[in-house]
């Protein structure tokens, strides 16, 4: 998502094509995205630090109240996701608390909870948003991006490629001076691709990522997005390559 | 039906006075002569020219017999014996008259309606009198008999009240308010009291001075006889006087109810107006010269029509007077 | 939310009525009591003066020269006079040969011990009242009995009586008139607690199911103790649903979200395709749950909330504003751009999560059918009636289906190849007549679906 860092999986030989890209010159890498994530049921938790981890993420877990408190007084984190629910002691009091400490973390509230009961008294007390278990991933990342655009803005997430300026909280491209602001769908994509240059996607691994699994679109729907984003890069020395078969690639020259 | 009524009752007078329209004929029963009356009969039929009256005299003793005995044959009675028409009315021969408006104390059961107040008094012939005074009161009157049996006897009169109505009323009220009476009585019997049935005879015997005082007369007789003016004199006495009402009644058994209403309706309306002589011949209602105590129209009234009462008081009498 | 209730009777009515019945016996009784009494003091007095009267002509009898005299004196009749000028009669009878009077005036049976008979009798058509009495003279030879009566017309004991009896009517009226204000009083006095606790429990709000503090009269306590017992279990039977919802979604959708994570992550990380697509189809399936269990217990949550709706003021902009916020990284998930728009503030009284929840699925289904790159509008519209309008661009409603959406579990023929469970428009629906409201589904002419939420 938002990320920085790079998609690594060992079985993958295209690792270190896109190593090579990193290394190459532009500072690809900078500070992953760190976050506390509070969540007693070990179970959940270790599939959503999946998740972000598998996006590059950094995630500190604890599923008691106390560690939840001390952890985030001490650390940085860019995000904290809360289980409202949690054995020993309400995520509320900890919202609480949290907002009455010196940190100014957002917290993202994970609630299982009616969502009827819960929704208005969540956002008094402080959270900055909330997803209902279950929830899409596609969607926390959509609601940690929008919570990251309000809180900061940060400029310390924009990734340059080549020409490319790229800010993938604002959504905003610059191709050699020109500010292209881009959809979603277009965004999400040059996200992935980004962060992995040299890196082939097949069709539907991208499929996968961009659309959820109810949008009732066929895989080809992607090429339209791979075509706008051309459109966008047209004068710039980053390029989508099309290796038929096997996906998409971007390109640095 | 008085076409076919054979007339068997001879009336001390009668006269049939007839209206300018009369068709219904009311018969009036009374005890007051036609002179005295005729005034008023006139001016009634002069406002109902619709009826006739006709008007028949009798003593008031004989009045009370003849409505026992055929009431339906009189529509109204008149009498001055006011005890035998309370008990009249008393035994249901009056008709109850709701409409006619009297004072309370000269009428009794919305029957009787007394309408005129003639009190009794003492007469004298004037010339007898000359050397004596008159007396004002009956104990003057006893003293000057007493002192005087010369002159008074023989020549005084007085009602014989076994034979009239009002003699005996007035006998019985003086009786009733004072001892005086009987002692009255007692010295006129000494005298040789000569009885008589009316007042009008009485003063016939005074003017002439066959008589020289005359007791319990009616005063209103004496007074309306202005051809004896000269001769006579009316005393009330000074201690008391009974002043008696004539009263009228409706009879129960009248067939000309409304007719015999209107009479007396004129009648009382007079008494308690200002009538001129030429209207009405007797003291009205408001005769104001009039005093003394009114006989007030009572059941007390009727105690001396007890046989018993009556047989007491006539023995009493009668031991006084008749000596 | 008003619910009919079955009456019968009225307890003011039957409390009102029985003390009118019990005033108007009362009275009704007092009445006769009165005029009897009095009928009766009234029937002494005539009788103790018509037995002095009596009395007074006996005492005059006598023997005189062998035989019975009796100067009856005047008082013995006088006495008898009265304003109405009653008519009197009377008989004497010596030893039963009549000696004065009026011979048909009939005698009773009279003792010579001195006692006096009274009696009520007609005669010369009058209702008279009679009194006899009799004493015995010593004649010279032999004792002689004398018997007197004397009877009297009542005419003015009538008079006197119609005159109580008004007199009686007047005080008995009066009498009847205080008991009648004494009713109304005593009435709203009884009532009077009953209508304080009604109007403390109307007062309260939906959510307020605390006892009935205020002191009660004792004979209100065995109602008022069951009505706060009721009240009692009815709070804890709520929040036990309420905590029983709230459990149940917990432990539903925690498993549900660890699968769907998992499963998240694992079609990240394989790449056979066969592999992929039974991975995403389990994605699907674990998706189709969670909507449906969320939407279930929803409506349950909904359905108890609205049984027991408190009503607050809501500015329903806001409201909307922070829905749509909260709203729109979703949106732009699929490119889709939520536009909210209203005309002026407009405030309802109402229960925002409710009404949330109910936007929140109509914009939902907005957001499912509505193709990328399209623009949902949600509107708040002041006038005619308070509503929010959500518009899309989707394929819109058949119109033959309007009707049957809102029915539980209901979707469209369009839905084909969305997750749904069909809650949705029930909800929203039953939000909806919750605040008395309507939700009515329509299309668009340029096509797409607008779905009015109106109060």
């Amino acid at each position: 998502m938002l990320g920085t860092g790079s998609y690594s999986s060992p079985r993958k030989p295209d690792i270190n094509l896109s190593r090579r890209y990193c290394i190459d010159g532009t500072d690809l890498q900078s500070k992953p995205l760190k976050f506390l994530l509070i969540e007693d049921n070990l179970e959940l938790a270790t599939a959503i630090k999946a998740r972000l981890e598998l996006d590059g993420h950094v995630v500190d877990h604890t599923g008691k109240f106390r560690e939840a408190v001390s952890f985030s007084q001490t650390e940085d984190y860019d995000l904290i996701l809360l289980d409202i629910m949690l054995p020993d002691g309400d995520g509320r009091v900890f919202l609480k608390q949290h907002r009455a400490g010196a940190k100014n973390t957002p917290v993202i509230v994970l609630t299982a909870r009616s969502e009827v009961s819960d929704r208005v008294s969540l956002l008094d007390l402080g959270a900055d948003d909330y997803v209902t278990k279950p929830f899409d991933h596609a969607e926390l990342q959509a609601r940690c991006r929008a919570v990251l655009r309000r809180n900061s803005g940060s400029s310390q997430t924009i990734i340059h490629l080549g020409d490319l300026e790229f800010d993938p909280v604002s959504g905003n491209l610059i191709v050699a001076g020109n500010v292209f602001a881009l959809r979603n769908r277009e965004l999400r994509l040059l996200e992935l691709l980004i962060n992995s240059p040299g890196k082939i996607f097949s069709k539907q691994k991208l499929f996968d990522r961009l659309f959820s699994y109810d949008d009732d679109v066929s895989e080809n729907a992607i090429e339209v997005y791979i075509a706008r984003l051309r459109k966008h890069l047209e004068k710039s020395s980053v390029s989508i390559t099309t290796l038929r078969g096997l996906g998409y690639r971007l390109d640095d020259e | 039906m008085l076409a076919t009524f054979v007339q068997a009752i001879d009336f001390e007078e009668e006269r049939l006075f007839k209206g300018n329209a009369g068709t219904i004929t009311i018969r009036v029963l009374s005890s007051t002569d036609i002179s005295v009356f005729a005034p008023t009969i006139t001016g009634f039929l002069n406002t109902n020219p619709e009826l006739n009256v006709e008007y028949l005299v009798v003593g008031s003793a004989d009045i009370n017999t003849l409505i026992r005995q055929s009431p339906e044959q009189y529509d109204i009675v008149i009498s001055s014996a006011m005890d035998l028409q309370l008990k009249l009315v008393n035994d249901g021969y009056a008709l109850q008259v709701d409409t006619i408006i009297h004072p309370e104390w000269a009428q009794w059961r919305q029957s009787l309606y007394g309408f005129t107040l003639e009190p009794a008094g003492i007469v004298i012939n004037k010339q007898h009198f000359s050397n004596i005074k008159a007396p004002t009161s009956r104990q003057e009157m006893i003293e000057v008999l007493r002192e005087n049996p010369d002159t008074f006897k023989g020549k005084i009169a007085t009602y014989d009240v076994r034979q009239s109505g009002l003699g005996y009323l007035f006998a019985t009220q003086d009786a009733r308010d004072s001892e005086t009476y009987w002692r009255l009585m007692e010295i006129m019997g000494s005298l040789d009291a000569k009885l008589y049935c009316c007042s009008g005879e009485m003063i016939d015997d005074l003017s002439t001075g066959d008589m020289a005082i005359a007791y319990n007369v009616l005063t209103s007789y004496a007074s309306a006889r202005a051809d004896v003016a000269d001769e006579i004199q009316w005393i009330l006495p000074s201690d008391f006087s009974n002043v008696m009402m004539r009263t009228v009644l409706v009879s129960k058994q009248t067939e000309h109810r409304k007719s015999a209403i209107a009479f007396v309706r004129y009648l009382t309306s007079l008494a308690v107006g200002n009538p001129t002589a030429k209207e009405f011949a007797l003291p009205s209602l408001r005769n104001a010269a009039t005093q003394g105590s009114v006989i007030s129209l009572e059941p007390g009234l009727m105690i001396f029509l007890d046989r018993l009462k009556r047989r007491t008081f006539l023995n009493e009498w009668e031991s006084a007077i008749i000596q | 939310m008003s619910s009919s209730v079955n009456v019968s009777g009225s307890l003011r009515r039957r409390m009102a009525l029985s003390l009118v019945i019990g005033v108007t016996v009362l009275t009704v009784l007092l009445f006769f009591i009165i005029r009897l009494y009095a009928t009766q003091i009234a029937q002494q007095s005539q009788d103790s003066i018509l037995r002095a009267s009596v009395t007074s002509m006996l005492d005059a009898a006598a023997i005189r020269d062998g035989e019975v005299a009796m100067d009856i004196p005047y008082s013995s009749f006088s006495m008898l006079s009265t304003p109405e000028d009653d008519r009197i009669f009377y008989v004497i009878y010596q030893d039963g040969d009549l000696l004065s009077g009026y011979d048909n005036l009939a005698l009773p049976e009279v003792h010579s011990d001195g006692s006096v008979v009274f009696r009520s009798i007609n005669f010369m058509d009058a209702p008279v009242r009679q009194v006899s009495a009799s004493r015995v003279l010593s004649g010279l030879n032999t004792p002689v009995l004398i018997t007197a009566s004397v009877a009297q017309t009542q005419d003015n004991l009538a008079v006197t009586l119609r005159q109580i009896t008004r007199n009686a009517a007047i005080i008995v009226a009066g009498f009847f008139l205080l008991a009648m204000l004494f009713s109304v009083w005593a009435t709203s006095t009884a009532i009077a607690p009953l209508e304080r606790l009604t109007h403390s429990i109307a007062r309260r709000g939906p959510a307020d199911l605390s006892p009935v503090a205020r002191p009660v009269p004792s004979e209100m306590v065995p109602l008022v103790s069951s009505l706060n017992n009721l009240m009692q279990r009815l709070s804890r039977s709520l929040d036990q649903s309420e905590d029983f919802i709230a459990e149940a979604a917990h432990r539903v959708r925690t498993p549900i979200a660890t699968v769907r994570s998992h499963a998240e992550t694992t079609l990240q990380r394989v790449d056979k395709e066969e592999n992929r697509r039974a991975l995403r189809a389990m994605i699907r399936a674990i998706d189709e749950t969670s909507r449906a269990a969320g939407q279930l217990l929803d409506h349950a949550m909904i359905t108890l909330r609205a049984s027991q709706l408190s009503a607050e003021e809501i500015d329903l902009v806001e409201l909307m504003q922070e829905m749509v916020r909260s709203l729109n990284p979703i949106a732009e998930m699929k490119d889709i751009e939520l536009r909210f728009q209203f005309d002026s503030r407009v405030y309802i009284n109402g229960d925002p999560i409710l009404i949330q929840n109910a936007v929140r699925n109509l914009i939902d289904n907005a957001l499912k059918y509505s193709p990328a790159e399209s623009v949902i509008t949600i509107t708040v519209r002041k006038n005619p009636k308070p509503s929010i309008v959500v518009n899309d661009h989707g394929p819109g409603f058949l119109h033959d289906e309007k009707t049957g959406l809102t029915d539980r579990f209901a979707r469209g023929r369009n839905s084909s190849g969305t997750i749904g469970s069909g809650l949705g428009l029930t909800i929203a629906s039953d939000v909806a007549s919750a605040h008395n409201g309507s939700l009515t589904m329509d299309n668009n002419k340029e096509g797409g679906a607008c779905v009015t939420l109106s109060f």
